[in-house]
C-alpha cells in the first residue's frame, strides 16, 4: 500500500505492506538511519522515535497504524550542523560509548524533557526504564539528561580539547 | 557528504503475509471479523507485530483495530466501561488494583501502545502475559465480545476459558469500594511478573480474589475468598484453586511458596485501604 507520514517535518510517501514495522520503513525505505534495529521485540529501546510527540518503539508499530502521523527522529532534533541542548549534554557528559543505544535514549529523553520532566534521577529512570545500554552503566546518561533538564550550558570546545589531551596522554 | 541514496527499495517483503483489514468503526470491525476463523486481531501489536514479522504467526487475515474507535473509558453511575483499544497508560489513573497492576506492565512507551484487549487476550505461551486478567477477575468484570453465535457478555473467567475466535469490544465492572494488588516484583521493566494476586472489596462488602501467573490464564481464587476472614488461612486455601507451573522466570515450587504470602498481603492491604 502507499501512504503518507511526516518525518522530521517533511511529508513522505511510502510503499510498504501495511504490517511492516515503522522501523524498517524508516531505515530501509526512507534511509532514516538513526533508529537502530536492536532486539526488534520491544525489549531494548534502540528503535524509539516520537510518534505525534510520544516515544514509541518503532519495531512494534505497523506502518499503517501511523498513517498521517508526525514522526521525529534524531535527524530532526536540530538543524543540520547543530545540536540540541540534550545532544550537547550527551557529549559533555560522555553519555555514549558505542552509541548503539543513543538514538533511542535521545528521543525518549527529548519527550521526557518536552513533557516538563525534572532532573531527578529516579524520575528519569522510571520514564526511560525500557532503554538498555550495554556500555555506560547508565550514570552518565542520567547525568546528561539531568543537566539538560536543568538547562545547563556546555562549552563543547573545551570538552573536545579535554578529549584530545586525554588521547595524547595515552599516546605518549 | 553522506551516503549515496539507496537505488532500490529494500523493505523486506511481507507480500505473502495476511490479508489486512482496517475497519473504520466498531460496526465495520464486527462485520469484517464475522466468525473469526484464521484471523489475527491486531490491537496495539506489541506482542503480535514481532510474531507476524518473524512468521511465528501466519494468519490468513489480520484485522487492525487502530481506526475502529474501540478506545476510551466511560463511567455510568458506579459502573466503568473500558474499550478494548484503550491504551494501558490511560488506565494508570484508575483505582487499584488496576492502576497498581498497569504500572508493573512493561514500560511507559509500551504502555502507550499496548491495549486492554491485547492484555486480556494475551496468551501465556513463553511468559506469564496478560497481567490484567487476574485484576479483571477480582473486579468481577464482564467481557463483551463477538464471534460465532453473535455477541456474548460474560464474566472474565468464563471468557478466558473459552476465548478462541472472539473479538473483544469492551469490559465493564462496578467500581469497587477498595482494591489491592500484591505481586512478585520484577528486576527490570522488561521482566514479566511471575505471580500476582488482586483483591477487591465490592460495594456490597464481598471480597473477590484473582491471581495471575498461577495457571494457564488469570484465575479466580474461590477457596481463598471463602476463607478471607483469616488472611493466613485464605493464603493456604488458595493453593486448591490454582494450576501452578514451571517457566523461565519461576518454578511451580516457588509459586507454591509465594502464592499464600501474596494472598495474605493482598488481604492485609485491602483491610488497610478500606
Ligand atoms: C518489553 C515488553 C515487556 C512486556 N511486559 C509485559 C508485562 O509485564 N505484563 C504483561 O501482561 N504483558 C507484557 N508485555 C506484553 C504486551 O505488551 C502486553 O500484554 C499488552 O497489553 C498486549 O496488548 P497489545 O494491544 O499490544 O496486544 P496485541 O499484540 O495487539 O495482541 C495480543 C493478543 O491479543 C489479541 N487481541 C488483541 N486485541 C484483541 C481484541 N480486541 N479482541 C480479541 N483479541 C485481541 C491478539 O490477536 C493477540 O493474540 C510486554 C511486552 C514487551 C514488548
Ligand atoms: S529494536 Fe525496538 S525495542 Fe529493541
Ligand atoms: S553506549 Fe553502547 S549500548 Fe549504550
Amino acid at each position: 500500500m502507499s501512504l503518507n507520514i511526516t518525518v522530521n517535518g517533511t511529508s513522505r510517501t511510502v510503499n510498504a505492506e501495511p504490517l511492516t514495522p515503522l522501523l524498517h520503513v524508516l531505515r530501509e525505505e526512507l534511509d532514516v538511519l538513526s533508529p537502530k534495529a536492536g532486539c526488534q521485540n520491544g525489549g531494548c529501546g534502540t528503535c524509539t522515535v516520537l510518534v505525534d510527540g510520544e516515544p514509541r518503539r518503532s519495531c512494534l508499530i505497523p506502518i499503517s497504524a501511523v498513517e498521517g502521523a508526525e514522526i521525529r527522529t534524531v535527524e530532526g532534533l536540530a538543524p543540520p550542523g547543530q545540536l540540541s541542548t540534550l545532544q550537547e549534554a550527551w557529549i559533555h557528559h560522555y553519555a555514549a560509548q558505542c552509541g548503539f543505544c543513543t538514538s533511542g535514549f535521545l528521543m525518549a529523553a527529548t519527550a521526557y524533557l518536552e513533557n516538563g520532566g525534572s532532573d531527578d534521577h529516579a524520575e528519569i529512570a522510571t520514564a526511560l526504564g525500557g532503554h538498555v545500554c550495554r556500555c555506560t552503566g547508565y550514570v552518565k546518561i542520567l547525568d546528561a539528561i539531568s543537566a539538560a533538564a536543568r538547562g545547563d550550558s556546555f562549552d563543547l570546545t573545551t570538552t573536545a580539547a579535554g578529549l584530545r589531551t586525554t588521547i595524547k596522554g595515552v599516546d605518549q | 557528504m553522506g551516503r549515496p541514496a539507496p537505488t532500490q527499495k529494500r523493505v523486506e517483503s511481507m507480500s505473502n503475509g495476511p490479508e489486512v483489514l482496517t475497519p473504520r468503526s466498531a460496526t465495520e470491525a464486527i462485520e469484517l471479523f464475522g466468525d473469526g476463523g484464521d484471523t489475527a486481531i491486531v490491537g496495539g501489536g506489541t506482542i503480535l507485530v514481532p510474531e507476524l514479522r518473524l512468521g511465528s504467526a501466519r494468519p490468513a487475515r489480520a484485522l487492525m483495530l487502530h481506526r475502529a474507535g474501540l478506545a476510551g473509558v466511560s463511567k455510568d453511575g458506579g459502573r466503568l466501561t473500558i474499550g478494548a483499544m484503550t491504551p494501558l497508560n490511560a488506565l494508570a489513573s484508575l483505582a487499584d488494583p488496576i492502576a497498581a497492576c498497569v504500572s508493573h506492565i512493561a514500560d511507559l512507551e509500551i504502555r502507550g501502545q499496548a491495549t486492554l484487549g491485547g492484555n486480556l487476550c494475551a496468551r501465556n505461551t513463553d511468559a506469564p502475559r496478560g497481567d490484567l486478567q487476574g485484576v479483571l477477575i477480582a473486579l468481577g468484570a464482564s467481557v463483551r465480545s463477538v464471534g460465532a453465535g453473535g455477541e456474548r457478555t460474560e464474566p472474565t473467567e468464563e471468557f478466558l476459558a473459552n476465548r478462541d475466535d472472539r473479538l473483544v469490544l469492551d469490559v465493564s465492572f462496578d467500581l469497587p469500594s477498595a482494591g489491592a494488588y500484591a505481586y512478585l516484583d520484577r528486576a527490570h521493566t522488561h521482566e514479566y511478573t511471575a505471580l500476582a494476586v488482586s483483591a477487591v472489596r465490592t460495594s456490597d462488602g464481598t471480597i473477590r480474589l484473582g491471581a495471575n501467573g498461577a495457571g494457564p490464564h488469570g484465575l479466580r481464587l474461590p477457596s481463598a475468598e471463602a476463607a478471607a476472614a483469616n488472611h493466613a488461612a485464605a493464603g493456604a486455601a488458595a493453593l486448591a484453586d490454582v494450576a501452578l507451573f514451571d517457566d523461565a522466570i519461576a518454578s511451580a515450587w516457588y509459586r507454591e511458596k509465594t502464592l499464600p504470602v501474596l494472598v495474605r498481603r493482598a488481604l492485609d492491604q485491602l483491610e488497610d485501604a478500606a
